[in-house]
This record gives structure tokens, sequence and C-alpha cells, in this order.
């Protein structure tokens, strides 16, 4: 779960982490106060899950209060990458000396939290490593010990040869691991980390993400879930306990499993259509996440035919079938239906479907086949 | 031959009352696999079914029966913590089914596991079968078979996809390992591709991979320089889009690092063939074995 900046500088903020002061606003009047409090020239950062707000016109400087109510009249409300902004912050704008970039990931490789730095900040770190890999130094950390005190050092040393600036950054970097242990992060990231003419150091841009493991025993992290940045189909899906994500095709796809449900979409694109969504039911799939499934799906005005296509192992083919069949009594279904199913509860599953005039496949391939056919007759 | 798993298999299973330990304990029951002792705490004493003695914690539970295997169904809040247990009761392959664990629970597990010299297969994973010797986790035993092929998967239903296309065409199993869809885990591809390229049972390697991470690529190059038996491949998640989970919690692409087209390409950079559907591993099987 990616966090806002305004939310991810909170947790900065807990954990000591020096920045600019400042607040969220959803209202130009909210913002013009803000701006008003905190004194002199700021920015006006629209609060989006999307990078490249400056270029898209989401970040825009003000000298006094009344240009900062203005830009955030202009940018609220503003749409950057599909999603439409609801907040800004608003911050006093910085004097810069210098922009680093200091950032911890859950490193996949190492199986450990891992601490990236570079005096190359502000820009894309994905970038700098391609492009000027000896600009970056990576630390592995162990975290039943956490970072020690010499990995920091000898981090904040490559950032700076100013031994005070040296350690404000390692004070910064091990306030910065305690965001990220502490709140279970799979990234907590501070681009850029700043000097500023006077000698300070501070994060400018707070960038977190939860992992979503943690959500059920954090509750206080799961509130700061903001369902206004999701499409309605996949906040509606994860209510329902559906893994759903909508995509761009017109083949809808109900799959037991999440690499089941992959490969279906590849096997969709395989045959030359394009699949409507991601959507994987479950292990054990009750018929109520079925009809679910089909509300969510049948309310995508794109899609021109779905497919089921179930394994059953611990799922119930027959389970699904009778989902199916509620599905069809509780609401109209205008685009046709191409079920393949096999494995647990085969025969009762079928015998279920023919009840309602439908037919069941057994085949994989023959189903995807059979259904981008009649995506593409419909288009 | 097999590995991991087979005949002398004592299995504890942690969490065997719960609602999904006592439905997997029984298919594993009628499947043949040992399972000598479970444990859920507080319930010590009872019996299972009236046959598998249930005990309070893993170490009495492995110094009364001789369990040298664990499957945990325990809920992800519990499940690191079932981990640690059963690699300090000494337990020597710890199967972890729970799909959820915290991904910092972990980066703890792990090293932890690694020290006391024990293997962990999953999280997030439906374990393993030796066909017609012992089934561990989940996989629906009666869509596999015994045989020369070993597989292994980073999924579940997907794995019996493949599975029943190679049982129904009359290709066996040595055994199938599903090493799970976290971003972290115990068990790797290259863990497993080492073990069936020692295997004297297994003639051939399935590996079906997806989007994320990078155990595809160093798989790749790992069986370029160790494995000699023929490796036939699928990848996962061809079409789907940059920065979003899809449904496992590993299977993702971050930035440009971790696309289906990167392992894709590894694979055939090792001239290890990859398949377009899954229906293709019969053929690729088929081809391979008898050249083999």
């Amino acid at each position: 779960m990616n966090l806002h900046e305004y939310q991810g500088r909170a947790l900065f903020r807990a954990a000591g982490i020096p920045m600019p002061d400042g607040d969220v606003a959803s209202t130009p009047s909210e913002a013009e106060s803000i701006a008003r409090r905190v004194g002199g020239t700021v920015v006006v950062k629209a609060q989006v899950h999307a990078g490249g707000r400056g270029k898209a016109g989401g970040v825009k400087l003000a000298k006094t209060p009344g240009e900062a109510g203005d830009a955030a009249e202009r940018i609220l409300g503003m749409t950057i990458k599909g999603l439409v902004v609801q907040k800004v912050l608003v911050v006093p704008a910085a004097e810069i000396a210098t922009e680093a970039y200091v950032g911890l990931v859950m490193d996949r490789a190492s199986q450990r939290p891992l601490l990236i730095a570079s005096p190359a900040g502000g820009i894309d770190i994905e970038e700098v490593a391609a492009k000027t890999p000896d600009r970056i130094r990576r630390v592995i950390i162990d975290p039943r010990y956490g970072l020690l005190p010499h990995q920091a050092m000898g981090t904040a040393f490559f950032l700076y040869r100013e031994i005070a600036a040296a350690r404000a950054a390692a004070r910064i970097m091990e306030q910065l691991y305690q965001v990220f242990t502490g709140n279970g992060c799979s990234l907590a990231e501070i681009n850029p980390l700043v000097t500023t003419p006077d000698g300070r150091v501070m994060a400018l841009d707070a960038k977190v993400s939860i992992d979503d493991n943690e959500l059920d025993r954090r509750p206080d992290l799961a509130l700061l879930r903001d369902e206004s940045a999701e499409a309605p189909s996949e906040v509606q899906a994860r209510r329902a306990n559906l893994t759903f994500i909508k995509l761009e095709g017109n083949v809808g796809c109900v799959v037991n499993g999440a690499g089941l449900a992959m490969a279906t979409m590849d096997l969709v694109k395989f045959y030359g259509g394009e699949p409507a969504n991601f959507l994987d039911i479950g292990g054990s799939s009750n018929p109520e996440k079925v009809v679910n499934a089909l509300r969510i799906i049948t309310s995508d005005p794109k899609v021109q035919a779905i497919l089921f296509n179930i394994f059953g192992g611990i799922t119930r083919t027959d389970d699904v079938a009778n989902g199916i069949k509620a599905a069809l009594a509780q609401f109209p279904v205008r685009v046709p239906i191409v079920v393949r199913l096999t494995g647990t509860n085969e025969a009762e599953a079928v015998k279920i479907l023919q009840g309602i005039g439908m037919t069941a496949l057994s085949d994989m391939d023959e189903a995807v086949r059979n259904v981008v056919g009649l995506a593409r007759e419909a288009a | 031959m097999t590995i991991f798993v087979n005949r002398d298999t004592r299995l504890v299973v942690q969490g065997i009352t719960g609602r999904d330990g006592s439905f997997h304990t029984r298919q594993m029951l009628e499947y043949g696999t040992q399972i000598v002792a479970g444990v859920t705490p507080g319930k010590g004493g009872q019996r299972f079914e009236e046959r598998v003695p249930v005990f309070n914690t893993v170490a009495e539970a492995a110094s009364a029966t001789g369990a040298n295997t664990a499957v945990i169904y325990v809920p992800p809040v519990g499940a690191a913590g079932a981990i640690f247990e059963a690699a300090d009761a000494g337990i020597g392959l710890i199967v972890c089914i729970t799909e959820g664990v915290p991904v910092m629970d972990m980066t703890k597990v792990l090293p932890y596991v690694r020290e006391r010299g024990a293997r962990l297969i999953g999280p997030n994973c439906p374990g393993l079968i030796s066909p017609g010797q012992s089934k561990v986790g989940i996989i629906p035993g009666n869509i596999c078979s015994p045989g020369k092929v070993g597989l292994v998967s980073r999924s579940g239903t997907l794995t019996y996809e493949i599975v029943n296309h190679l049982t129904r065409n009359g290709i066996g199993q040595s055994s199938c390992v599903g090493i799970g869809g976290d971003p972290l885990n115990g068990t790797s591809f290259i863990d497993c591709l080492g073990a069936f390229q020692e295997d004297p049972g297994t003639e051939l390697i399935v590996l079906v991979g997806e989007i994320g991470g990078t155990d595809e690529q160093n798989a790749a190059r790992f069986i370029q320089e160790h494995v000699r038996k023929p490796v036939v491949a699928f990848i996962a998640g061809r079409t789907a889009p940059p920065g979003r989970r899809m449904g496992h919690a590993g299977a993702i692409i971050s930035g440009s690092s971790g696309t289906a087209a990167e392992k894709v390409a590894a694979f055939e950079a090792a001239n290890v063939v990859v398949m377009q559907r899954p229906v293709d591993v019969v053929e690729l099987v088929r081809t391979r074995l008898q050249r083999a």
C-alpha cells in the first residue's frame, strides 16, 4: 500500500526526521491559512499516487498566502495520470544547497532491508543506478542487529564530507530505519535529502510503501488507505475479499489462484484477445464470492465476454457453478459467459450449469479460444 | 526417487485442529502421508480423528514421535512464531502454507532457520508431493502420478494445471514442489534445481515461474552452470502491468525489473525452452525425455 507524501511525512516526523513545517489541505482557504502560518514562500504539492507531479503541473510555488490559495484552487480537482487530486500539501520552500538520495527497500536478493544512498538526489534513482552506478552505495542490513552505527556513518560520509552534515545524515538514516521496520515498510525513501545554505540537513519528500501483509495486525496503518485514489471496482473487490486489478481489454476473467489467473490473461492475449482484468477468487470460493466477482466484472462497460477458468483443488467447482447460478438469478448478464472447470466436484458443477442451460468445458485452451472469439464478434 | 519428502517423511501438522489444518490433514492421511503428530497449544493429549496424537508444542511432538518434517497451517500473525518453534525443535524440513505472513517477520525467520540447518519451503505455498509416497501441503493427490519429471513452481493452481496435463498424458513426476509466491521465501528455484540434478529418480525438470524479482534469472544462470538434465520453463504474467501486485505478494514488476520478457530472455540464453501455453508442456517434455 502506497502512502501519500503527507502521510509519509507524519511517520517521518514521529521518528524525528527533520522536515520543513507545513500541513495538508483539502480546500484553497485551508491552503491559504497554512501558508500564512508557516510564512514566506511555500510550495503547494498535489497529493496523488503518481510520479511526475511537477511536470503535470501539480507542484506550484506561491509567494504569498493568497497565491497559495490560488495555487491550491488550480491543483485541487486536477487529474494527474487518471487520478483526481483531493488534497494538497503546503510546505515552506526550502533554500537548497545540495540534494542527495536516501532510501530503504526490502531486498529480495539478500532477503534483508537494503539502505541505498546517492549524492545525486532529486532525480529518478533507477536512472542514476543505470547511468552512474558508482554514485550509488548499497548497504545490506541484518534485521537482528539493525542499522549499525558504522554503516550509517560510512554511508553519510559517502554523501557529505563535512562532519556535521554527515552526523546529521547518519542520524536521519537511523530514524528512517526505525520508520521502515516499525511500520512494516517495503519502501521508505527520502528524495531529495537536502542541505541548506545554513548547514542543516533535512528531508524534502517522503515516499513510503507498507507491506500489505502488515495491515491486519496494524489497524492504525490500514486506516491510511485512501480509497479515492483507487479504481472503484478495485475497492469493491477488496471489500468482497477478491484480488482484482482492472485492465484495458474486453475479456473479463474469473480465475482461482494468482498464477493461473496470470496464465489465463496471457493465454487470452496469445489467442489475440485483450484481458479486461486480473481476478483471483482465492482458494475457498464460496458462491457469494463468485456473485461479487460477476457483479464487478459486468459493471465494466468494455467487457464483451467473460471467462471462468477454475481448477478445483481446495476450490470446489460446484461452489463456483452455484455462484454463477445465483448471480444470473440476481442480475442480468448481457455478455456471453464461457466456463471452464475441472477438478473437485466437477460432475456436480456440470449438472448445476446444465440446469440453467449452460455448458462447461474442461480444457483451458479451448475455453480461451472460445471467449476470445465471442469478444471479437461482439466488438 | 524423490526430493525433500518420501516414504520416510514423518510429519507433524502445526495448527492441526484449525479449519484449514484439519481439512488438509484428512486429505494427507487419505493420500498415505505418515502423519505422526499434530500441534495445537491447549489441546495436548487429544487425538485427531482418533489416530493422530496432538501435542501442545512442537518440541514435545518431535521428541515423542520422531517427526522430521513440519507443515504449518496457522494464521499469518502466528506463522513466523510457528516456523521459529519448528526450527528450534530440530525439525529438518518446515513447510509453511500460510498466506499473508508479514515480510518483516520473514527477514528474521530466514537466517534463524538456516543457522539451525533446517530447510523452509514457503510461506504462501501449496507445499510439495512425491507421488505415491508422501504429500505435505495442499496439492491435490489425484492429479499427480509417480514418474521421472521434477517440477518446481511459484504458483498453486497453475502448477495443478501443468501437472494435470503431464499425468493425463502418461508422464509421471518424481516430486512437485511449490516454493510460494511471496517476495522472501525459504527455498528458491536454485535449491530445487540442485536437488533435482542430484536426484537419480529425476530425468527432466519443469520450472514454473512468474513476474517479479530475480529468482528465475538466477535459476537460468544456475542451469547453465550446474544442471545437466533438460529443463522446460513457463513464465506467468506476460500481460501483467508494472507496479501492480498480481495476487501473489511477490508477483510485481518494480520499475523496469522483474518482467516476463526479462525472465524468458534469461532462460533462452541458458538454452531452456520456454513454453507459450501450459498445454505445451506435454509435447516439450515428451520430446526432451526421448532425447535424454
